[in-house]
């Protein structure tokens, strides 16, 4: 592929709810918010198990995963999406990562040291999330050129 | 000489001023977007007939509040929705909270529990206890209400999808405590059509998840003549992001549905009608808010006179519980919510809401701590009985603006009610992704506008402070989850096989016909068959729903 192909190619993002929580909300606005940013966002609907996600990543072949989770379930869904990922070959080194919703700062490291670069809270401004993807991405070890 | 009229002073007196000095804002806008001007007068009421709009307290059609004497007779009913760990842990929580000058219960129920799945389901991994308490048999529901006498104190149970099995549960604990069904007060959210739209705790599809609430309807007339069957909410859609008027809009043509529904089974209007209860948020917009609940009141009562024939005052009379914005909370400076919170109460009381939660400063972070939850109950507390605003009845009354705004939410939300209904349908407009697809484009809206600057929000978008350490958070201990498990392995092991098995398949049996769930539900949670069993073969006898995706 050309340098140039390759910058026309969008950023794919996959925006998923892990766990049994139906709080939306703040997921479709990121998504909606990533599409007017230029990107291909793919939108996995609410109660999504760590299986479904990860296939999704592998089918959808996206370059970036955010998951939204309000339940407080995050430090035992997390994990095994991240372990969902990798039994399909998708590790943090290569799809960039990064999850929202309510996520207290004390599990902040925790989240961070299982992959996720990111961690936005309520507040956030969405072009923050668009600015922090174009950063980070390149930046990955798989990527880097 | 002073001006005539709102328009010549608008154009002699406004207008020059604000060419010399300007506006601080370039347009005015309620949450609905329509525009607010800046001054309200007889004009804004010119064909506004009082008795036509208005009448009197406990009168149709109930504008200025469903009872006649409204908090001079006694205060709304304190609820705070709490639940989180195990029963007994929540048990201790209620306990608390009564202690604390609390009138009523409101339960919350973990994610697995909303869905229809035991403590020990692979499905609820990591949920067991989070965002409430988790039953999932008898067994549990009576150390939820140990010491608690349900013949005395009211229950609210936030449940929807497995609203049916938490009643009986509920009825079967009672039973055992030696209450009579019939004295045992309460409501069960059993809302369905909102959780397809909003808040997601759905399992079965519609039309047997309408069977199980008009099943309700019929059995709670006979047994539990004061537990309000349902409550038809629009928090959640409002949580979800829709306007005021939406939120109106959109909940009363839920409630039309459940009316067909019930109507359609051949319940008579005039008996299920009144246990129909209602739940809206309060946001900040605060005169559009207190507009909100009058207006709401006004449209239930005609749509069921009107519409419905009904003669049964009772009826009419749209009861609400109020919880004040939980989506207007910020994680940002977090004690600025106690202030934002007071105003939506204030607000709710000014609508004359019958019951009221106050959401705690801490939870756009986590579940309230103890601390928080007094904190928020001491603030109605206060407003209650310090502010003296609830003395006189309806105090906004003609306001020109309250009134003028009362109006505008009925014909925003009237408009969105037809266009349902030319749809065919709320449920129709919901498999259509209509509403869903409304909210998601007025919560994108809002983030827009916070982001653009156009809205502010304290903290967030102005007047940000470096931010300071994170307050202690409620943590629930991950150990739950384990220790449930051990729990449901011993009461399945305890319990008596043959009658368990008999009673899960009288379930089974009739989900298949056409009897009313409501008896054998409560036959099987007595013999401890467990709510994931029960749901597990209702899941199979009708199939669960799936979401439309509108994004």
């Amino acid at each position: 592929m050309t340098a140039g192909a390759e910058q026309e190619r969008r950023i794919r993002v996959l925006i998923a709810k892990p766990g049994l929580d139906g709080h939306d909300r703040g997921a479709k606005v990121v998504a909606a918010s990533l599409r007017d940013a230029g990107m291909e966002v793919i939108y996995t609907g609410i109660r999504q198990t760590p299986q479904m996600i990860a296939e999704a990543a592998l089918q959808e072949d996206v370059d970036v995963i955010g998951l939204s989770i309000l339940s407080g379930a995050h430090l035992e869904l997390f994990p095994r999406v991240v372990d969902a990922l990798s039994e399909r070959g998708i590790g943090s080194d290569d799809v960039l990562l990064f999850c929202g919703g309510i996520i207290p700062r004390v599990d902040w490291e925790a989240v961070r040291e299982l992959g996720f670069r990111g961690v936005f809270g309520p507040g956030t401004d969405t072009r923050e999330i668009a600015s922090f993807i174009r950063e980070q991405l390149p930046t990955l070890p798989a990527r880097a050129l | 000489m002073g001006s005539t009229s709102g328009h010549d002073w608008l154009e002699s007196t406004y207008r020059p001023a604000v060419e010399r000095a300007g506006e601080r804002e370039a347009l005015f806008e309620s949450s609905s977007g329509a525009p607010v001007e800046p001054l309200y007068g007889p004009e804004d009421l010119a064909d506004w007939s009082y008795q036509e709009k208005l009448g009197y307290p406990g009168e149709y059609p109930y504008t200025r509040g469903v009872q006649p004497t409204m908090y001079r007779g006694r205060y709304w009913t304190m609820r705070q929705y709490a639940g989180f760990g195990d029963a007994a842990e929540s048990n201790r929580r209620y306990k608390f909270l009564l202690e604390q000058g609390q009138t009523g219960l409101s339960v919350a129920f973990d994610l697995p529990t909303q869905i229809g799945y035991d403590s020990d389901a692979p499905e609820a991994a990591g949920e067991v206890g989070k965002v409430g308490v988790a039953i999932s048999s008898l067994a549990d529901m009576e150390a939820l209400t140990e010491g608690i006498p349900l013949d005395r104190v009211t229950t609210s149970m936030t449940i929807n999808a497995t609203g049916a099995m938490l009643l009986a549960l509920y009825a079967a604990a009672a039973k055992k405590q030696g209450a009579a069904l019939s004295a045992i007060g309460g409501t069960i959210q059993n809302d369905i059509l909102k959780e397809y739209i909003a808040r997601g705790t759905y399992i079965f599809p519609p039309r047997p998840s309408l069977r199980l609430i008009t099943d309700q309807f019929a059995w709670c007339a006979q047994e539990t003549p004061k537990f309000n069957t349902i409550s038809i909410s629009g928090y959640h859609m409002r949580e979800a992001g829709c306007t005021a008027a939406q939120e109106v809009g959109f909940t009363l043509a839920n409630a039309i549905e459940y009316v067909d529904a019930a109507l359609e089974k051949g319940l008579e209007l005039d008996r299920f009608a009144p246990r129909l209860a209602f739940f809206w948020a309060c946001h900040s917009n605060f005169f559009e808010e207190a507009a909100k609940f009058r207006a709401g009141r006004r449209m239930w009562a005609r749509i069921v006179r009107e519409r419905y024939g009904s003669t049964n005052p009772r009826s009419q009379m749209l009861r609400f519980h109020t919880q004040t914005g939980g989506a207007t909370l910020t994680a940002q400076q977090p004690d600025n919510n106690v202030v934002r919170t007071a105003y939506q109460a204030l607000s709710a009381v000014l609508g004359g809401t019958q019951s009221l939660h106050t959401n705690s400063r801490d939870e756009a972070l986590a579940l309230p701590t103890e601390e928080s939850a007094q904190l928020a109950l001491r603030t109605q507390q206060v407003l209650a009985h310090e502010t003296g605003v609830s003395d006189v009845i309806d105090p906004l009354a003609g306001s020109y603006y309250v009134e003028a705004l009362t109006d505008r939410v009925e014909e925003e939300a009237q408009a969105y009610i037809d266009r349902i209904e030319d749809m065919g349908g709320a449920l129709t407009a919901i498999e259509q992704g209509f509403q869903q697809r409304e909210i998601q484009e007025s919560a994108y809206r809002l983030q827009r506008m916070l982001e653009s600057g156009d809205r502010t929000v304290v903290g967030v978008n102005r007047f940000q402070q470096e931010e300071e350490v994170e307050p202690p958070l409620l943590r629930v201990d991950p150990e739950v989850g384990r220790r449930r498990a051990r729990e449901l392995a011993e009461l399945r092991t305890g319990r008596n096989h043959a009658a368990s098995s008999a009673a899960l398949e009288a379930v089974r049996a009739a989900a298949s016909g056409s009897e009313n769930m409501l008896p054998v539900l409560v036959a099987a949670f007595e013999e401890y068959v467990t709510l994931g069993e029960v749901c597990g073969v209702l899941r199979e006898e009708w199939s669960e729903h799936r979401e439309t995706l509108t994004i």
